[in-house]
């Protein structure tokens, strides 16, 4: 009897420590962001001279722009980074957020297989998706309600291809991630719009490359935003204002303007401009 | 082949250099699946012990439940413990979500049924055996239920093993609650979503050939520690 008592003793000693290991506090922030954010690693270059600086940690979530907000709908977390102004301000309008800052921007490419079938390389946006469309031509969306494929969604619409009755099955709706879209294009050799800093940092291109860029439609611009804290009591307002803060510094946008992959630079910092 | 055999040269150089990064995500994935796999033991078990030996209106229910149960989808589970977790939902003030410990929950309602199920299998066996020399001892059902348990304690270490290899090998519901912060609650497995998201598939495979040997270790360490505990104890 003694064996199964000193055994048990054992087991709960056990889940106590592990109990009260997980609860360690510490200071922190936690940041609704999208993928392209932080699968290009910018954040991993940004976060740590913020917490050298302020001695805040930040947690990022990393999700699409549609998934970001609704996180902060439910008050899951004090700050969105995120890159889709209508969303972001519709978000604002329902009083989620205090107040949207614009933070820096980079720009989608189109990219597509070298050969380029559909002839769609060029410098207009809306007339490439136009050619993709005519030649039937796979094409891959996100089809998650992030950034990128709302901005997708525009330029379909701008280029005046209505995908509700032109949607066949060249057109194939992933929804998942830029990075898990990329994989799914360069293994069918589809064409894809893509944000140029999670492209950049994508090692398994295949066959793909960029075949439209450089266009001032395919502007991409990032924004902020505090969660209202008159919304979720339990917002870490000075936490994560200091975050926007320091973004929108000189500091920050210095740090941004820096962060670059094999010599390039991925996003451009434009706070207050 | 060339990037499998790219993958193995990396995964034996990530194990070389004592890569810290990764040690603690390894870390932290057995912390979180050790956790869950002991809580749901301890619920499992006799939840299991139980349905073998007691006699109650719905035990058949509750048994084809529970086996049906070992099939959850680890997505559902994750997101049902994000709606109890998060800040709108019930436990919303505790501040849980994106912590170890709700993934700990998560894991824990993923395997119980896996436990349960697997622990009832074990003792219903046993209570075939022992049932008239139990009853001729005069030991009621929930006597009986725990005398079994202990006596079965080194075959239900397998039914333990399962709940954990389920634990640790499952990434939608860790990836729901947990979020993949980095340095709070990247497991091995979120790690290997991230880097396949990224392209890099080569150091994803070496992540997950490292996964499975940790695995392997852990349940070499469960088939020595048994083997010396029967011959000491058994």
């Amino acid at each position: 009897m003694t064996s199964r008592r000193s055994f048990l003793a054992a087991f709960y000693t056990t889940l106590l420590l592990v109990a009260t290991g997980t609860q360690a506090q510490e200071r922190f922030i936690t940041v609704a962001s999208t993928t392209s954010t932080e699968q290009s690693g910018l954040f991993g270059h940004l976060l740590p001279a913020f917490t050298k600086a302020s001695g805040i940690k930040v947690r990022v979530v990393a999700l699409g722009t549609g998934q970001a907000l609704d996180m902060a709908r439910r008050g899951d977390a004090d700050v969105v980074f995120v890159h889709d102004q209508a969303a972001e301000e519709k978000f604002i309008v329902e009083g989620y957020g205090v107040k949207r800052q614009e933070v820096m921007y980079n720009d989608f490419v189109l990219i597509g297989p070298k050969p380029d079938p559909a002839r769609a390389a060029g410098k207009d946006i809306l007339e490439s998706l136009r050619r993709i469309e005519a030649a039937k031509a796979p094409f891959v969306s996100r089809g998650d309600k992030s950034g990128t494929h709302a901005a997708e969604l525009r330029y379909w619409k701008t280029a005046g291809v209505d995908l509700n009755t032109r949607k066949g099955l060249w057109y194939r709706d992933t929804g998942s991630g830029m990075g898990p879209a990329l994989n799914t294009a360069a293994s069918m050799n589809a064409y894809i719009l893509a944000d140029r800093g999670t492209w950049l940092a994508f090692k398994n291109r295949g066959e793909l490359g960029i075949v439209v860029e450089g266009e001032t439609r395919l502007f991409n611009q990032y924004g902020v935003i505090l969660v209202n804290p008159a919304r979720h009591p339990h917002v870490k307002q000075a936490g994560g204002q200091k975050f926007i803060d320091w973004l929108v510094s000189a500091a920050g946008q210095k740090m941004i303007a820096e962060y670059k992959i094999d010599g390039e630079q991925l996003f451009f910092p434009n706070a207050g401009r | 082949m060339g990037e499998i055999a790219t993958s193995l040269v990396l995964a034996g150089e990530l194990v070389a250099t004592g890569d810290e990064r990764l040690a603690a995500i390894v870390m932290l994935s057995l912390q979180v699946s050790f956790s869950a796999t002991l809580i749901a033991c301890l619920i499992g078990m006799p939840l299991g012990a139980l349905l073998a030996v007691g006699r109650f209106p719905g035990r058949r229910a509750l048994i084809v439940l529970f086996n049906g149960l070992m099939g959850l989808p680890p997505v559902v589970v994750g997101l049902l413990v994000y709606l109890l977790l998060s800040r709108a939902g019930p436990l919303g003030p505790f501040g849980l979500l994106f912590t170890p410990a709700a993934m700990i929950i998560a894991q824990t309602v993923l395997i119980v049924p896996i436990v349960a199920a697997l622990a009832r299998q074990t003792i219903e066996d046993e209570w075939r055996e022992y049932r008239e020399q139990l009853r001729s001892l005069g030991a009621s059902r929930l006597r009986s239920a725990m005398t079994l348990l202990w006596d079965g304690r080194f075959s239900l270490t397998t039914s333990g093993l399962a709940g954990f290899g389920r634990a640790i090998a499952e990434v939608g519901a860790v990836m729901i609650v947990g979020g993949n912060i980095d340095g709070v609650t990247r497991v091995m497995t979120t790690t290997i979503a991230l880097e396949t998201s990224k392209g890099d598939l080569p150091l994803a495979l070496a992540l997950g050939l490292i996964l499975i040997a940790v695995v392997l270790a852990v349940n070499t360490a469960a088939f020595v520690l048994r083997q010396w505990a029967e011959k000491r104890w058994g």
